[in-house]
């Protein structure tokens, strides 16, 4: 089985994060791999497993798309258990939107499919920073694949994969056949931590850097230029400060009735 | 004038606020036009025509919904074509998004989401980062597909109502051909609570409610609120997964949030942290929710909140 795991680098949201430049992209000087992509690659790693794991031929390819740093999205996805990755990384991408960023990682998947079929195609359910949910459902379309998306819970049988998908009024099953594309939401597992062995381990493994002229992608179809949506205008917004806060003295209840009467919440 | 598509899937009984919030939006750009799937009500219908849609469409197939999405986008695509509409306005739950998005591949239009408000030339407000930054962005493509938050704006009917009267769009035969199928759907039982993302005020707990949610319940009743909950009280099966709100929940901006027994951490800030006002309980003075609270009470929810409904049902006699 060849899965292809997306994963992306993104801004620490432990620290202050900044949009910058022309194009107002979020600053990546303090980056991680997004942790909503962790219980993708998790998801990924036992599929695997339970089918004999890589020694039964199976592997799971983590694949990122963005600048230099983005290499060590895929480096953690390694230590954690992916078999090899590949860094799709040139100039031309910087700035994409989410029609463009799907454009280069649906000829990346293909590419990557050229030889031996991919089975599966796992992301997480939104990138951390941009935040649209919108990549998923693009590659779905562009691959024309199956979609099957915010699966809080995926089973493999045979061909037929099965997952359910929790919905505001309602919770589905889903079911499609193979080859397909599946994000797995936050509640379909716990992901794994990287261990020593794994650290250790991840060093052999090998990451493949692809550029857009490796994957056939013209560069005016992608980065800024290819974007079909330009953000104009950014605003950081006054950081939220702290108002009145009081010790609950016995009376806090009454208080808090007093302050919503005042704000005319009542 | 330019045409502007709502797409409202599964309308029911009654039209949604955040629908009328659509149509509202959609009649400050240009002429309406309203794409339905799933069955069409009269009271629906009748709403449709008090807000002034010109035009409505329906799907030709009736099983849209026992596939995921991408037949509903073939749906939409065909129906964009038959209005000549240059903007198309969908709701921003998890579905309608992924509706636009593959819409948007279909059209080569740009997509939008977390849209709050739209201006007249089709610049789009929204929040980025966790409610950090505030931009203003556009598609650069002829049409444009926005998909816009609940309580964005105040629904308004026309001045003058319509009579729209509906026309069956041709779904494509191939719509259906790689696309997952919906096998079992459980529908969930409804809430006599108003729906947490349109909601004027939001009580939500955390860890901190230890299992029991009830002191929240009887709040929320008092002030006809909504039930949300943080991650923690979710994953340990306090409330339904559906109440979460946060990064990987519900993003919900009300006028007021009250907070208890919640730390705080950035992903659940991310998704209440444009409410306009927000109240915090919590017997830690340390923890991070009282950094953006604008009333914060250092004490045990457990006193503060029945102490609280008492206090509101006296006032109300
Ligand atoms: C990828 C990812 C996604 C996530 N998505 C979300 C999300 O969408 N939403 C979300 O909420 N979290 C999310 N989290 C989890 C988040 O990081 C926090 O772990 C979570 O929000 C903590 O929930 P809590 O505040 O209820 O619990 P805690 O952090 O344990 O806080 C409980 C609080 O209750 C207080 N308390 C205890 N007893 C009382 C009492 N009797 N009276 C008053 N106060 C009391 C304590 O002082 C404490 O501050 C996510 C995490 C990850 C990694
Ligand atoms: N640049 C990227 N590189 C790799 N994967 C990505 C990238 N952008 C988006 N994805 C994948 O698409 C998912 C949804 O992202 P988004 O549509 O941006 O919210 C993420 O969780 C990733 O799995």
């Amino acid at each position: 089985m060849k899965i292809i795991v997306l994963v992306k680098h993104v801004p620490d949201a432990q620290f202050d994060r900044h949009l910058t430049g022309e194009g107002n992209t979020a600053d990546r000087s303090e980056s991680i791999l997004s942790e909503l992509d962790e219980y993708a690659l998790e998801a990924a790693l036992q599929l695997i497993e339970a089918r004999g794991g890589e020694a039964a031929g199976n592997k799971v390819i983590a694949l990122s798309m963005g600048p230099a740093g983005a290499v060590n999205a895929v480096k953690k996805s390694l230590q954690i258990g992916a078999t090899e990755g590949v860094h799709l990384s040139d100039e031309a991408l910087a700035g994409s939107d989410a029609a463009a960023t799907s454009l280069a990682l649906a000829a990346a998947i293909r590419h990557l499919g050229t030889e031996t079929p991919v089975d599966l195609v796992l992301t997480g359910m939104a990138s951390t920073d941009g935040e649209t949910s919108l990549v998923p459902a693009q590659l779905a379309e562009r691959l024309d694949l199956p979609q099957v998306t915010f699966a809080a819970s995926l089973e493999l049988d045979g061909g037929r994969l099965t997952a359910r998908r929790d919905g505001d009024t309602h919770a589905d099953t889903v079911e499609a056949d193979l080859p397909a594309l599946v994000s797995v939401t936050d509640q379909a597992n716990d992901p794994r931590y990287p261990n020593f062995k794994g650290i250790m381990a991840a060093k052999k493994k090998t990451i493949t850097t692809l550029a857009l002229a490796d994957i056939g992608v013209d560069p005016g179809q992608v980065g800024r230029a290819g974007s079909w949506t330009a953000v104009e205008t950014a605003e950081a917004r006054p950081a939220r400060t702290a108002g009145t806060i009081i010790t609950d003295e016995g009376d806090a209840g009454i208080q808090l009735v007093e302050f919503l009467a005042a704000q005319k919440l009542l | 004038m330019a045409k502007v598509l709502v797409f409202i899937d599964n309308p029911g009984q009654v039209l949604k606020k955040a629908s009328l919030e659509l149509l509202t939006i959609a009649r400050s750009l240009g002429e309406t036009a309203v794409a339905v799937n799933g069955e069409l009500h009269d009271d629906v219908l009748d709403t449709l025509a008090a807000y002034g849609v010109q035009a409505l469409y329906r799907p030709s197939a009736a099983d849209l919904d026992d596939y995921l999405v991408g037949p509903k986008a073939s749906y939409l695509a065909a129906a964009v074509q038959t209005a000549g509409a240059t903007v198309v306005l969908t709701e921003n739950s998890a579905e309608a998004k992924e509706v636009a998005a593959r819409l948007g591949i279909k059209l080569g239009a740009g997509v939008i989401t977390d849209v709050v408000a739209v201006d007249p030339d089709g610049t789009a407000h929204k929040s980025v980062l966790a409610g950090s930054y505030m931009t203003t962005a556009k598609a650069t493509t002829p049409v444009a597909v926005l998909t816009v938050k609940p309580n964005s704006i105040t629904p308004e009917p026309a001045v003058t109502g319509t009579a729209p009267s509906a026309v069956t769009v041709p779904v494509p035969d191939t719509a259906t051909a790689a696309s997952a199928r919906v096998t079992a759907r459980s529908e969930k039982a409804a809430s006599s609570r108003p729906d947490l993302s349109e909601a004027r005020i939001v009580v939500a707990g955390g860890r901190g409610v230890d299992g029991n949610f009830g002191p929240l319940e009887e709040l929320a009743d008092a002030l006809g609120a909504a039930i949300g909950a943080s991650r923690a009280a979710t994953d340990a099966g306090w409330i339904g997964h559906d109440a979460q709100i946060g990064q990987t929940g519900k993003t919900v901006s009300p006028q007021l949030y009250i907070s208890a027994g919640i730390s705080g951490a950035i992903q659940q800030k991310a998704g209440m942290q444009t409410a306009k006002v927000i109240v915090a309980v919590n017997k830690d003075a340390e923890s991070p929710v009282f950094e953006i609270a604008d009333f914060g009470i250092v004490g045990d929810l457990f006193q503060v909140l029945p102490q609280a409904t008492e206090e509101i049902k006296k006032r109300r006699g």
